[in-house]
């Protein structure tokens, strides 16, 4: 083994990194060759604080998804709580903007909070499946991902709900704290919050122990059932923010919102070494996975990079960011 | 001119990374021979047979057949070349019918079709000519362990059978299956073939061994032929050491009573009384399936319970969960660590962890936890439990068997208990850990709590338990202690639960 380090210095150095923290370093890095090469807009100041902007979204909606990665499950259900928040709340707001019209900023409130127990219920009827009734995450999302998909156009007939109260998106889409756009601070601080959380909190430390060995961490007094509704719920609920947000971005309810995002978190948290089999992850990391699919994007847009194409080589991605997952958990359980 | 070998290897020699395996050795089978392999777990029987068997390659050294070198690229090669391995896991397909396993492969066709009467036919015929009472049609499924074992032996029989390799053939079988194996072991030593026979429990092959051969940690101690030697001399040849040297003694003393159950009813076993003492050690011996480990695992509410009472200070836990019956005092140590006892992705520490932070060690009230106290009282436990200071970073997964389990009775010192239940505490465990955690289980009983140890290894149950409970088909079949706790009483408890009145 030894003789093997001194030999290949570079090897041993990458293969470490590789082990340490995933794929992650060298994806980012070829993204940034690439896109420099082919795009001089791509490397500005200018860019990146739109990048920043425009990935606070999926940052979100990945470190739900990684929640549940972490306990051993996956949320394709994701994109679902964020359109059925998105009705929701933007039906509940033209609703209680008409009841309390004086009182703008209560029917606000009053929406989100309907919008939030919508995606509750999403989480919750994941969590109730996977935990008690022992339905395979896979099943248990996709089905509830489908019926979510369908009350939302049911509800709206398929047409935007228009009419929300203009401070809505004033604030939520378009308002700025101290020169910082109001979702990257709602983002900062989730980020922080969710990093105490995983880090620093025995419930959080009980993610870990159910996805790492669910058996195991039975017969060390935790309530995996429980454990496991929890991470569907909080994921839901992140998912649900993210809707708010997003319907205060494009100013009404929509039931589209959210297509992609279910592939697109899965990605950001395979990229950023979030372990398939539960157990493993980190949330800066994964934020900077979530970062780095958004950068490609923005990098594609710039390279004139057709939309279509932009799918495929999502898909790729993932796919290879899975084959070094694959590769990375057969590393970390032989040694070297 | 010597007659060649069957099978002869020189100097073989597996070198994984970091770990030397087989270390060298030098064996030989002739025709119309048992030869039988001993050792402990991890000695390097599994990896001799898996080279003999074709699935693993030689790093070093020579394998010939019949005086002509080989080299095994795949099981499937030595098979065509005759030796065929019967391996502990079985390598049977639940869902198909039991011809369809035995001629998985070999498939006979009619056309382009395959021939299912003849492939039943012709399976018939075999367990006729073998003795096996099995039916050809039925799902592997529904079958015994015993039976499936039986249909993986019957699957060796095709082509040219010169070698046949048994790894612990009798670990699943009953008294009656294993007679019948052996016979069925005779008349194919008067065929020619020749046998390896992996097992450690001497009295059983005693009676079809030719000769022995030692193995300890990856190295040949030695070969000697059954007439010649005894159980006592190949049990030291086995450990490098004596029996005594082995087991401490415990001092009793017999504290308050910590746990009553009264007609504890689950799946399988029939309603069960026993009592739990503070200051003993609690043996509890059988053979496999005579729902030792069940009985307990129904205690802790990991198996449904049909009915019945259990009282642990006092308190009603008939019903309780299991993490209640955790929080309650009592700790449960699984005998699969892989499966349902160990994080494998992660470090020893952070395994440590997960009980430490459920025990409430360095978490506030709100819930929060102070990793810095959660690591200091980790490495006090790693010390006690002789973890090596490298390890400790280690994913348990790179472990050794004995680590990994020094590992696991690690995770018990993490959540305070009155009662430790250790369901095979040291299985696949090397002789040298094994000391060290008996080491631990006496200082946990002379520190006044209760431990039940529940195993199948009876020198073990029979040396360090105070009191012994003795299970057979599903029921208590004896309670023994102080004198009674002698080998020959037990076993016969073994086998024979009308034997508590005899």
């Amino acid at each position: 083994m030894s003789e093997q380090t001194n030999k290949f210095g570079a090897g041993a150095l990458f293969s470490r990194v590789f082990v340490k923290v995933g794929v992650l370093p060298f994806f980012l890095l070829g993204a940034l060759v690439i896109f420099t090469a082919l795009s001089s807009k791509f490397l500005t100041g200018q860019n990146l604080v739109n990048v920043a902007r425009q990935s606070v979204y999926l940052v979100l909606v990945s470190m739900g998804q990684m929640l549940v990665l972490i306990s051993g499950g996956f949320d394709l259900s994701v994109g679902t709580a964020i359109a059925l928040t998105s009705v929701v709340s933007a039906s509940a707001m033209v609703y209680f903007a008409g009841v309390f019209p004086d009182a703008i900023w209560l029917a606000i409130l009053l929406g989100a909070f309907t919008g939030f127990g919508a995606a509750l219920l999403v989480g919750l009827v994941n969590g109730i499946g996977v935990a008690y009734f022992d339905v395979s995450p896979f099943i248990m999302t996709l089905g509830v991902s489908s019926v979510g998909a369908g009350l939302a156009l049911f509800l709206t007939g398929g047409v935007p709900v228009s009419g929300l109260p203009f401070a809505f998106g004033d604030t939520f889409g378009f308002g700025r704290f101290w020169g910082i756009p109001v979702p990257v601070i709602i983002a900062l601080v989730c980020i922080v919050v969710m990093w105490v959380f995983m880090s620093r909190t025995r419930l959080g430390t009980q993610i870990y122990a159910v996805g790492g060995n669910i058996k195991a961490a039975h017969l060390s007094a935790i309530n995996t059932k429980r454990t496991l509704l929890l991470a569907y719920m909080v994921c839901a609920f992140i998912a649900s923010l993210t809707g708010l947000l997003l319907t205060a971005r494009v100013e009404s309810g929509e039931a589209n919102l959210g297509g992609t995002i279910a592939l697109e978190s899965i990605a950001a948290c395979v990229i950023a070494g979030v372990s398939l089999r539960g157990g493993i992850g980190r949330v800066e990391n994964v934020v900077l996975g979530a970062f780095f699919i958004v950068l490609v994007q923005n990098g594609m847009n710039l390279a004139q990079v057709s939309s279509y194409m932009q799918m495929v080589l999502l898909g790729v991605l993932l796919i290879l960011a899975v084959i070094f997952d694959q590769l990375r958990y057969r590393i970390i359980m032989n040694g070297r | 001119m010597q007659v060649p070998k069957l099978v002869e290897t020189r100097g073989l020699t597996k070198r994984y990374p970091g770990v030397l395996a087989l270390n060298s050795v030098d064996f030989d089978l002739e025709p119309g021979e048992v030869h039988v392999l001993f050792g402990e777990n991890g000695a390097g029987k599994s990896t001799l047979i898996s080279m003999l068997a074709g699935a693993n390659a030689p790093t070093e050294g020579t394998i010939t057949l019949n005086g002509a070198p080989v080299r095994f690229t795949s099981v499937a090669e030595a098979q065509a070349k005759g030796i065929y391995t019967v391996f502990q896991e079985f390598s049977l397909i639940p869902t198909l019918t039991v011809a369809e396993n035995i001629f998985l492969g070999w498939e006979p066709m009619r056309g382009p079709f395959v021939d299912h009467r003849a492939m039943r036919r012709r399976a018939r015929e075999m367990f006729k000519d073998l003795g096996f009472e099995i039916d050809p049609t039925a799902i592997t499924a529904s079958l015994s362990r015993a039976q499936q074992q039986m249909v993986e032996i019957t699957k060796a029989f095709h082509g040219d059978l010169s070698v046949l390799i048994l790894d612990e053939p009798t670990a699943s079988l009953t008294d009656r299956e294993v007679d019948h194996l052996f016979g069925f072991i005779a008349s194919l030593k008067a065929r020619g073939v020749g046998i390896v026979y992996i097992s450690h429990r001497i009295q059983e092959f005693q009676r079809i061994a030719d000769r022995v051969t030692v193995l300890r940690d990856g190295a040949k101690i030695g070969t000697v032929a059954m007439c010649d030697t005894d159980e006592g001399a190949l049990v030291e040849m086995m450990t490098g050491r004596a029996i005594a040297e082995i087991y401490p003694q415990i001092a009793r003393q017999p504290g308050a009573l910590l746990l009553t159950a009264k007609g504890l009813k689950t799946p399988g076993l029939s309603a069960a009384d026993l009592e739990i003492r503070a200051g003993e050690v609690l043996g509890v011996a059988g053979l496999v399936g005579s729902g030792k480990s069940r009985l307990f695992r129904a205690l802790m509410g990991l198996v449904p319970r049909q009915g019945g009472t259990v009282t642990l200070h006092g308190v009603d836990i008939t019903h309780a969960p299991t993490r209640a019956i955790i929080k309650g005092g009592m700790y449960y140590l699984s005998p699969d660590r892989k499966a349902e006892g160990l994080d494998l992705a992660k470090s020893s520490n952070d395994n440590l962890a997960i009980n430490l932070v459920m025990g409430g060690t360095g978490v506030s009230r709100s819930g929060f936890i102070n990793w810095k106290a959660v690591q200091a009282k980790s490495e006090q436990i790693a010390d006690h439990v002789e973890l090596h200071d490298g390890y400790r970073a280690k994913r348990v997964s790179q472990l050794s068997g004995g680590n990994q389990q020094k590992v696991l009775f690690g995770k018990c010192f993490g959540q305070e208990a009155e009662i430790y239940v250790f369901d095979e505490p040291t299985v696949g465990v090397d002789m040298g850990t094994r000391s060290a955690l008996y080491l631990l289980i006496k200082e946990l009983a002379e520190a006044g709590k209760a431990v039940v140890l529940i195993s199948s290894d009876l020198p073990e149950v029979l040396n360090l338990s105070h009191r012994m409970l003795v299970l057979a088909h599903g029921r208590i079949s004896a309670e023994l202690s102080g004198d009674d706790m002698v080998e020959d009483t037990v076993l016969k408890y073994f086998f024979d639960e009308s034997g508590a009145k005899a």
